[in-house]
């Protein structure tokens, strides 16, 4: 409760005493091509090869002849774009995004440069964190959105080029019963992890006292919490948004 | 000039600061010595506001720091330069955009006062020609010469060096307390110096406060230092072989 109570803390130093807006468009910007373009090759394979999976395996288990072959392209889709795209790469991101915002502002502690902002004036948590945040919460709709395309592509050229399944099931079965709201619950699901992973990796990073082993720690800690966090904020939205 | 006032300071049980009294003047250049875990960085760091004391008063020409709002803790802030013990440079920025940071952070000047602003304090520490470099490619003197150019580029009325010579040779040291020494007789800035260094306490100690225990045990000078009565000074201060041997103790 206690480091809970903390973090809300340091959520509020984000918005007190903020710079000029000229010198957090340029952070964003950096943080947009650190945060989102550093991360596309990784959230690309993942998500081609999920997509894959889930279409070859889906076809596996659905080997009753009742059951229409355009039904594996429904669940691949279905699949995609409420869980994987916005879960399963808000999880990969919080591997790479979530322990390389931890190590670097854990670094910044031990070297004292976040003494030397403060000493100078300057809200060192808005300065460095808010930037973060938003760049993360900018890209990560982004790279949800391309995860689930080719998440689906994915798993149409595995299932065509496996054989599970044909073009016109394919399509058809991405056609059947299409409901938009399923993009807006993915990147609602999207910013929520994106906040969570940019605030609590910024977190522990920021509040690393000690060195080097301390900072290794607080990046496995920022890790381990935003995975933790993303489940059960997943769970919960699931709930309100589409139960 | 800054005063400070009984300042009290505990982490858990540990009694760090035990109510430290002193005056620093401008155009000073004040010592404070002692050894390792003696309380030097903690009372540093209450003076310039990374740690919140639990008792006492840090005045700046007569504002109290620890309790002014936060336009006038941001004002004095602005006065103060500060070179801490590992320079504390921004990794991802040039030597030349370390130096400029506050420039652009604290002020609106224009394009040609910062460069020609940030150009002059690198040139003050002799580092004209080192600007484009990172500061993973630089030396840690160097290091330190830029900390002392990016703390004065400010015109600060107040500075503030943290072990300035620590991991350096003896005479990069040397170098580094001059230029410390200088910088303050120049620009008539009240300088406070944490350090455990003999070389700096001889060199440069106008003023020196040596702090035991949390305890402030002695006050003089460079002139004062080695005839002090105060054995935990002459503990600290013969540590050394040498100058053992030197003074016959």
């Amino acid at each position: 409760m206690v480091t809970l109570g903390r973090y809300f803390i340091f959520l509020g130093t984000l918005f007190r005493d903020r710079e000029r807006t000229s010198v957090y468009l340029r952070l964003i910007l950096d943080e947009c091509v650190s945060i989102g373009v550093n991360s596309v090759f990784i959230v690309a394979i993942v998500s081609s090869f999920i997509g894959a999976v889930t279409c070859v395996q889906t076809a596996y288990n659905l080997d009753n002849p009742f059951v229409p072959r355009n039904i594996i392209a429904f669940i691949v889709r279905d699949s995609t774009i409420l869980e994987f795209a916005p879960t399963i790469s808000s999880i990969v991101l919080a591997g790479k995004v979530g322990s390389s915002i931890a190590g670097q502002l854990g670094t910044m502690r031990v070297t004292e440069q976040i003494d030397a902002l403060e000493v100078m004036g300057i809200n060192s948590s808005s300065y460095l964190v808010l930037p973060k945040v938003l760049g993360a919460m900018l890209m990560f709709p982004l790279l949800t959105m391309m995860a689930a395309f080719l998440g689906i592509l994915g798993g149409y050229l595995a299932g065509v080029l496996v054989g599970v399944i044909s073009h016109e099931d394919f399509i058809s079965g991405l056609r059947f019963d299409y409901n938009p709201f399923g993009i807006k619950f993915a990147l609602i699901k999207t910013e929520v992890f994106a906040f969570l992973i940019a605030t609590i990796s910024a977190y522990q990073g920021f509040n690393v006292s000690g060195g080097a082993l301390e900072v290794g720690n607080a990046s496995t800690n920022a890790v381990t919490a935003s995975c933790i966090s993303i489940i059960v904020a997943d769970f919960v939205l699931t709930q309100l948004l589409l139960a | 000039m800054i005063e400070i006032k009984n300042i009290q300071k505990k982490f858990g049980d540990r009694q760090v600061l035990a109510g430290i009294d002193g005056c620093f003047q401008p155009g000073e250049t004040s010592l404070i010595i002692g050894g390792s875990g003696t309380g030097k960085s903690v009372l540093l760091k209450c003076m310039i506001g990374l740690v919140q004391p639990d008792l006492g008063e840090v005045l700046y020409d007569g504002r109290n720091f620890l309790t002014a709002d936060d336009d006038t803790r941001k004002a004095i802030r602005r006065e103060m330069g500060v070179l801490f013990q590992g320079s504390a440079l921004f990794d991802s920025k040039s030597v030349f955009d370390n130096v400029r940071f506050p420039l652009d952070m604290l002020t609106t000047m224009t394009e040609e006062e910062k460069v020609e602003r940030a150009h002059a304090s690198l040139q003050r520490v002799g580092l004209e020609n080192a600007e484009q470099r990172m500061p993973s490619e630089i030396s840690g003197g160097m290091k330190k010469r830029v900390g002392i150019a990016r703390a004065i580029v400010m015109n600060p009325k107040y500075l503030f060096c943290d072990e300035p010579n620590s991991g350096l040779d003896p005479l990069t040291s040397i170098k580094i307390d001059q230029l410390i020494k200088e910088i303050t007789d120049e620009y008539k800035i009240t300088t406070v110096v944490i350090t455990h260094d003999m070389n700096s306490m001889m060199e440069i100690g106008e003023k020196i406060m040596f702090l035991y225990e949390g305890n402030k045990l002695w006050e003089g000078n460079s002139d004062t230092l080695a005839h002090s009565d105060v054995d935990r000074l002459n503990e600290f201060i013969y540590a050394n072989k040498l100058l053992r041997e030197m003074e016959g103790k």
